[in-house]
């Protein structure tokens, strides 16, 4: 049993197994190689439901849970952690935050079509100056009659240009510090809203970075999330959900190379036997497999924990630190047992190598996580 | 109209393990799958909805265990799904299981019954036209497309291995379908969670049908298994790309070889 499934969980995970297989896997390496976006992956998952697992119905959703999300971020991953974050991006950035605190106007008018996956997410919060220290807003939203004028950029914004709706934080009274930040609902046609050229990564290639930049962009109130001033907390919330999908796309990552591991090894041979009979392989094996499961165990509480409404910071912060460590250190032994084979692109380990090392970097680094640990301990 | 699938829950192996003393299947640790012609059956069924004004019913035959057979049914987008259980029902051959649907076909009253052409753990490819047999209905076998020429008949293409015939069916009949028809949908994310959550499997036992003892199990199985074994590994075969003369001369040259000539 696994910690806090139900039926519907491994049903869930089986179809997930399929589609990935299907439709997921076939595309990973050449959406890597031509640093393609997948626009014809996030049709498929929006014909099955998969871009709106845990909102209620009523909003467009299918009536799921945060677990069950987190199981497509993790099984999708396994093979393509491009089309994971494409995933997670949409749906613990964008349609959460508009659930947790949109208005019923909002909900209606915004969750429906994503959670529907009618409409693309994405969420903007990191500037060329306020990385780590999110709270030093360079856009600036002004207050002009029903509505508020933002101009300022965003970098390394995931889902930009492929996006229809964008969570943007903008500082709206900068003597207020964190608390004269607020958080908007900004449409991807607004008039002064652009996208720059695509940043060119070192994994998840065919995922979409940019700078988005605003020019007198002109946003109506009805569109504040929250309240005036509220953008900060919101952030925080909503990245402490994001981050429960990132460790998902970790775990993913990792269980992904450890499998086309375990099935190299009994392939190849050297010194008449397959590595796999080599003492050392079968260590590797063990120690990798064991991390991966420690950290899947970390990841199915924090969703639990999310899922039954108990404070999940910390565990989240906890699940994503560990499981991106683990991404990046299972990966790398996956390279090393491949040898030779392992560095090139003929076979996956080399993309999911290169892939893991964003686990450490997006929503939080692994500092940021262990900021946010030792916090709730020492407080 | 009324739709009605015949559903077999069957363990997901390609080398099915037989008991050697009961000469019965060992299903303990074997992954259950729905049987791959019946998930056709099922796309075949949700397709014809997808189109038409119609009402599709999944329908088992097992024990309790293929209740998760029929969520899956029910999150790939069936109306109901019933599941036929009792322990007096353990043992059944096709005969019997055939006698035992076509009782709870009747109480549904369709216009249209698939089934898949057989089950990969039985094989036999029965049970389809028997039910039709009980039920006194028209049937087509081994159908790899079905169009619906109106409410009352449908035009379906019977395959074989070197052709086809496309036939016109009135309904209501029974067809046998091929998993080749068509590629099976995905269950959808909202009704894997509303299958376990709001969706009911409905489950009938022999109150429900009212079958005698004597048509029942193993007493209303005529089928006796004298013996059932897994066949051995044949070596690989050979292939002589040759003409048809040299092939003459080749498949003599082997008789002899084997002193069969
Ligand atoms: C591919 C990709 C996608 C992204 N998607 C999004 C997105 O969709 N939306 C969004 O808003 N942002 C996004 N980001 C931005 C990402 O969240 C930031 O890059 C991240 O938060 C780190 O900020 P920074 O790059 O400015 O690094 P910096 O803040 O400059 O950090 C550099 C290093 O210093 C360390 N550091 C900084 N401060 C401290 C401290 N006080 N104590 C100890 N160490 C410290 C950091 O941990 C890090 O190791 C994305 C980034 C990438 C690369």
């Amino acid at each position: 049993m696994e910690f806090g499934f139900k039926k519907e969980h491994y049903l869930l995970r089986q179809m997930l197994q399929d589609f990935t297989e299907k439709e997921v896997a076939p595309l990973a390496a050449e959406i890597d190689e031509l640093e393609r976006f997948p626009i014809e992956t996030v049709e498929k998952m929006k014909n099955v439901g998969i871009l709106g697992i845990p909102f209620p119905k009523e909003y467009g959703g299918e009536g799921g849970d945060y677990l069950g999300y987190i199981l497509a971020v993790e099984e999708i991953s396994k093979a393509c952690a491009t089309t994971g974050v494409v995933l997670s991006g949409h749906t613990s950035l964008c349609c959460q935050p508009i659930y947790e605190f949109g208005t019923e106007e909002q909900k209606q008018k915004y969750l429906v079509p994503l959670a529907k996956g009618e409409k693309l997410g994405a969420f903007a919060l990191t500037e060329p100056n306020a990385g780590t220290d999110a709270s030093k807003q360079e856009t600036i939203a002004i207050e002009d009659g029903d509505d508020y004028i933002l101009n300022g950029s965003k970098i390394f914004i995931t889902n930009a240009g492929y996006a229809d709706v964008y969570i943007v934080m903008a500082m709206t009274d900068k003597s207020q510090g964190t608390r004269g930040i607020t958080a908007f609902i900004v449409e991807g046609d607004t008039p002064g809203f652009s996208v720059g050229p695509k940043e060119k990564k070192m994994g998840i290639r065919g995922s979409s970075t940019c700078e988005l930049i605003f020019e007198d962009v002109r946003v109506p109130k009805a569109n504040i999330l929250g309240k005036i001033g509220y953008g900060f907390k919101i952030a925080m919330k909503t990245l402490d959900g994001g981050r429960i999908g990132i460790a998902a796309q970790a775990c993913g990552i990792a269980e992904g190379a450890l499998n086309e591991t375990v099935k190299y090894v009994k392939e190849r041979k050297q010194f008449g036997r397959p590595l796999a009979a080599f003492q050392n392989t079968q260590f590797e094996l063990a120690t990798m497999a064991t991390k991966v499961d420690a950290a899947r165990m970390l990841l199915y509480r924090a969703a639990y924990k999310k899922d039954n409404k108990e404070p999940f910071s910390s565990e989240a912060a906890m699940a994503k630190l560990y499981a991106s460590e683990v991404a990046m250190e299972v990966t790398n032994k996956a390279v090393q047992l491949h040898g030779g084979y392992g560095y090139s692109r003929e076979y996956p380990v080399e993309r999911m190598m290169r892939d893991a090392k964003i686990t450490e970097i997006y929503e939080g680094t692994s500092e940021v996580q262990k900021m946010v640990i030792s916090a709730t301990l020492l407080k | 109209m009324k739709i009605v699938v015949c559903v077999k829950q069957v363990p997901d192996t390609s080398e099915v393990r037989i008991d050697q003393k009961t000469g019965t299947m060992i299903r303990e640790g074997v992954k259950s799958i729905i049987n791959p012609d019946d998930l056709s059956g099922l796309e075949a069924a949700l397709s014809i909805k997808d189109q038409n004004h119609a009402e599709v019913i999944a329908l088992s035959m097992g024990p309790m265990q293929a209740d998760s057979a029929m969520r899956e049914c029910l999150a790939m987008g069936v109306d109901r799904a019933i599941l036929v259980s009792d322990r007096v029902f353990a043992g059944a051959d096709t005969w019997a299981t055939s006698l035992l649907l076509s009782k709870a076909i009747a109480q549904i009253n369709p216009d249209l019954i698939i089934c898949g052409r057989q089950a990969i753990d039985g094989d036999t490819a029965q049970v389809g036209p028997q039910i039709a047999e009980h039920l006194s209905l028209p049937s087509v076998a081994y159908v790899g497309d079905i169009t619906l020429e109106n409410e009352n008949n449908l035009v379906v293409k019977r395959t074989f291995e070197n052709g086809y015939q496309l036939i016109r069916v009135k309904t209501p009949c029974l067809l046998t379908v091929l998993s080749e028809m068509n590629s099976p949908r995905y269950m959808r994310v909202g009704g894997i969670f509303s299958a376990f959550n709001d969706g009911l499997v409905e489950v009938w036992d022999n109150s429900n049908l009212n079958l005698q003892p004597e048509e029942l199990g193993l007493k209303g199985s005529p089928t006796k298994v004298k013996k059932s074994y897994t066949k051995g590994v044949k070596t690989a075969g050979k292939v002589f790309d040759v003409e048809p003369k040299e092939a003459a001369k080749v498949i003599i040259e082997k008789l002899k070889e084997s002193y069969i000539l």
